[in-house]
C-alpha cells in the first residue's frame, strides 16, 4: 500500500466505532477502500488480491496511521492478521497504540522502503523477515537492514511486559508525587 | 513551556524507559472508553482518581433531540455503557440531559477544568485544543485510557519543541481557522511528527481564548503531539469565575503559578516556522487531508508543482476522490451542505460570526445548513442572544450539542457525492459520510458559501 498519509478513518471508518469490545473489527478494515459502493469487493484494492491473503506484514506509505487516536485501527489490523507494518514514518498515537497491542511498527529509510516496494512488485509472494531481537529486517538475497526501536517498547513486545504492570509497580512514587502536589 | 510542564509532571524516569507522567485531568467520552473500563473490571481495579476524571457523551449522541431512540442501537448501547461505567467507578458524568454536556474539548475549557500548566489527556486526538491555556494536552489510545484510569499516570517519551510564529495583523474576513489552515498547508500533514507546537507572536497574542482553541485544536492535523500557547491575561480573564477554576486565595496562588508557565525569553526551539497574517486570505482545503489547503482565490495546484512523487500521487488521488481538476478555481464551485460545528469551530464567537453574516439573508435554495453548538451552554447562550432565530429564519437547522457531522457517527452525514463546506477539522475520504466530499473553512467562509450555494469569499459579503 504505497500511498502516503493513510489515516485511521480509512483503516476503520468511524461508523464502526460504536462497539464496546475489540472483537471482529478486521471485518471492517479499510472497508471503504475494500468494498465498492454497490457492495462488491474492489478487485483493484491491494488487500483484496488473492496473493496477499494470509500476509502478516503490511508495507505502507509514509505517515501511516495519521489522524484520529482510535485504537480500533491496530485492533482491526491485528484481527485481519497483520503482525507488523513497515513504513518510513508513523503517526505518534498510532505507533503507541500499535505497540500496546503487539503490532510492530517498523521504520525504514526511504531507500530500503523503495527496494521493498520494488521487490513485492516483481514478486508478490516475496518474503520479508522481521527479527525484533536483533532489530533487523531481511529480504531478497540475504539483504538485511537494521531498524530503530525504543528499548522499552522492544522489551515490552519481546517479553510481553504489561505497561500497566510497570505503572502499577510505581505506586509508591505516584503516592509521593500526589502528596507533594496536594489538591492540584 | 514544554520542558517546564513536562518536568513538573515526571513521577519517575528510569534509564532506557519512557517517563512516568502524572495526569492532572483525564477527560472521557463514550467511544474510546468502554474497553478500558472492561479492562479495569476484569482485573478488579478501581479508578485511582475519580476526582480528576470527567466524562461526557458527544461523538455518537443525537443532535435532532436528546433522545437515544434517534440513534442506532449500537450508538445507544455505547452511551448506556458509559453511564454504567461512570456509575460503577464513581466518575462524574455530564449525561445527555445535563446542562453541562457538550463536546468534550468544549466543556473542559468552559467549566474551567482546563488550566495553565496542567497535563491533560483524553482518548481523542483533538485534546490538543486544551493547549490554548498553556497546558500540555494530547490524545491517547484506549489502552492508555486504561493506564490513566488505574494509575493516573502515563508512559511517554518527551517530544521536541516546534515554534510556530505568527506575525502581522489579520485583515477583515480572516479568522483563527484561516491561520491554522495556512499553518497546515505550510508544515504539511506529517511535519509535526515527534513535536509539540508552540504558537507564538503578536497575531497569536491578539486572539481571544476561543480563537486560540481553534488554532491549537488542529495541531494534530500536522501530526504534532500537542499545540500550546503561553498563558497571559487573556487566559486568566477567561478562567476567572468558571465553575472549576480556583477562587479566593487559591485564585491568587494559581495566578502566581500560571505566570511562571510561559516559555522563557530567548528559549531555543528544536524547529521554527513563521507565518505573516498580513497577507493572509480566507483559506479553504481542496483535498483529502487538512494540509491540502490554499487561499480561497487561488487555483488548485497543478500536479507538476509537486516535486515529491509520493505527494503528487497523493494529491492526484485526492482530486480524483473530490472530482476536482488540478488548476481549477474553487470560488463558485457548487455545494450541497454547510456544517457549522465541531471542537474546532462551534463556540459562541463562531456562532456569532456566522449569525452576523446570515442576519437578514437566506440559505441558498436546496442547500442544507446544519448549525450544531459545541455544548448545551453554548446553545443556551446563543438562544439568549437570539442567534438561533437568525439561523432558523435563514433556513438553517439548529441542533443539540455534539460532534455531529464532523465524524458522522450519529446519523448526521453527507450523502455519497455531496459537497460540503465544513468548519470541522478533517476532510479525509468519507469522514463526514461515506462518499461525501469536504471543504474545510472558517465559519465566515462556510456561511457565505451557504448563502450563495457555492464556495464564496466572505470578504465580498462583509
Amino acid at each position: 500500500m504505497a500511498m502516503r498519509d493513510v489515516d485511521t478513518d480509512q483503516i476503520v471508518p468511524a461508523r464502526f466505532l460504536k462497539v464496546i469490545d475489540k472483537e471482529g473489527l478486521g471485518e471492517h478494515l479499510f472497508e471503504d477502500w475494500r468494498i465498492l459502493p454497490d457492495g462488491s469487493p474492489n478487485s483493484e484494492f491491494v488487500l483484496n488480491r488473492p496473493e496477499v491473503q494470509g500476509a502478516q506484514i503490511l508495507l505502507a506509505g509514509s505517515n501511516f496511521g495519521c489522524g484520529s487516536s482510535r485504537e480500533h485501527a491496530p485492533w482491526a489490523l491485528m484481527d485481519w492478521g497483520v503482525r507488523a507494518v513497515i513504513s518510513t514514518s508513523f503517526a505518534d498515537i498510532f505507533r503507541n497504540n500499535a505497540i500496546k497491542n503487539g503490532l510492530l511498527p517498523v521504520t525504514v529509510e526511504a531507500e530500503t522502503h523503495g527496494e521493498l516496494f520494488g521487490m513485492v512488485d516483481r514478486d508478490p509472494h516475496a518474503e520479508v523477515t522481521i527479527d525484533l531481537v536483533s532489530q533487523t529486517l531481511s529480504f531478497g538475497n540475504e539483504h538485511a537492514v537494521g531498524f530503530p526501536m525504543d528499548p522499552f517498547a522492544r522489551l515490552s513486545l519481546l517479553e510481553g511486559v504489561d505497561q500497566l504492570g510497570y505503572l502499577l509497580s510505581m505506586e509508591e512514587k505516584i503516592s509521593a508525587y500526589e502528596a507533594n502536589h496536594d489538591g492540584s | 513551556m514544554l520542558s517546564k510542564i513536562w518536568s513538573d509532571h515526571v513521577v519517575a524516569q528510569e534509564p532506557e524507559s519512557p517517563a512516568v507522567l502524572y495526569i492532572d485531568l483525564h477527560l472521557i467520552h463514550e467511544v474510546t472508553s468502554p474497553q478500558a473500563f472492561t479492562g479495569l473490571r476484569e482485573a478488579g481495579r478501581q479508578v485511582r482518581r475519580p476526582d480528576k476524571t470527567f466524562a461526557t457523551m458527544d461523538h455518537s449522541t443525537p443532535t435532532l433531540a436528546l433522545d437515544l431512540n434517534l440513534v442506532d442501537k449500537m450508538a445507544a448501547a455505547q452511551v448506556r455503557q458509559l453511564r454504567k461505567n461512570c456509575a460503577e467507578f464513581g466518575v462524574t458524568l455530564y449525561d445527555l440531559d445535563s446542562d453541562r454536556r457538550g463536546i468534550v474539548h468544549i466543556i473542559g475549557a468552559e467549566l474551567g477544568l482546563t488550566q495553565p500548566g496542567m497535563m491533560i489527556v483524553c482518548g481523542d486526538s483533538h485534546t490538543s485544543t486544551h493547549g490554548a491555556f498553556g497546558a500540555l494536552a494530547f490524545g491517547i489510545g484506549t489502552s492508555e485510557v486504561k493506564h490513566v484510569l488505574a494509575t493516573q499516570c502515563l508512559l511517554q517519551t518527551k517530544p521536541n519543541s516546534f515554534e510556530v510564529r505568527v506575525d502581522g495583523r489579520m485583515g477583515p474576513g480572516v479568522t483563527a481557522k484561516d491561520i491554522i489552515l495556512a499553518v497546515m498547508a505550510k508544515v504539511g500533514v506529517d511535519g509535526g511528527i515527534g513535536y509539540v507546537f508552540e504558537y507564538t507572536g503578536p497575531a497569536i497574542r491578539a486572539l481571544d481564548m476561543e480563537q486560540r482553541m481553534t488554532v491549537c485544536n488542529m495541531s494534530i492535523e500536522a501530526g504534532a503531539r500537542a499545540g500550546m500557547i503561553a498563558p497571559d491575561d487573556t487566559t486568566f480573564e477567561y478562567l476567572a469565575g468558571r465553575e472549576y477554576a480556583p477562587s479566593g486565595q487559591a485564585w491568587e496562588t494559581a495566578l502566581r503559578n500560571w505566570r511562571q508557565v510561559a516559555t522563557d525569553e530567548g528559549a531555543i526551539y528544536d524547529r521554527t516556522v513563521s507565518l505573516d497574517t498580513g497577507e493572509l486570505e480566507p483559506m479553504i482545503t481542496y483535498g483529502t487531508n487538512p494540509s491540502m489547503g490554499m487561499p480561497i482565490s487561488d487555483r488548485i495546484p497543478t500536479l507538476n508543482e509537486f516535486s515529491d512523487v509520493n505527494k503528487r500521487q497523493s494529491v492526484e488521488k485526492a482530486l480524483k476522490y473530490m472530482d476536482l481538476e488540478p488548476g481549477q478555481r474553487l470560488l463558485g464551485h457548487e455545494i450541497d451542505v454547510v456544517f457549522i460545528g465541531s471542537c474546532t469551530n462551534s463556540r459562541i464567537t463562531d456562532l456569532r460570526l456566522a449569525a452576523d453574516l446570515l442576519d437578514g439573508r437566506k440559505v441558498a435554495d436546496g442547500l442544507r445548513m446544519l448549525v450544531v453548538p459545541g455544548s448545551q451552554s453554548v446553545k443556551r447562550q446563543a438562544e439568549a442572544e437570539g442567534l438561533h432565530e437568525i439561523f432558523l429564519n435563514a433556513g438553517a437547522e439548529w441542533r443539540e450539542a455534539g460532534c455531529s457531522m464532523c465524524l458522522a457517527m450519529n446519523g448526521d452525514e453527507l450523502e455519497a457525492g455531496q459537497y460540503g463546506v465544513s468548519t470541522s477539522n478533517r476532510n479525509y475520504e468519507g469522514r463526514q459520510g461515506k462518499g461525501g466530499r469536504s471543504f474545510l473553512a472558517s465559519p465566515l467562509t462556510a456561511t457565505a458559501s451557504a448563502i450563495m450555494g457555492e464556495i464564496t469569499d466572505p470578504r465580498t459579503m462583509l
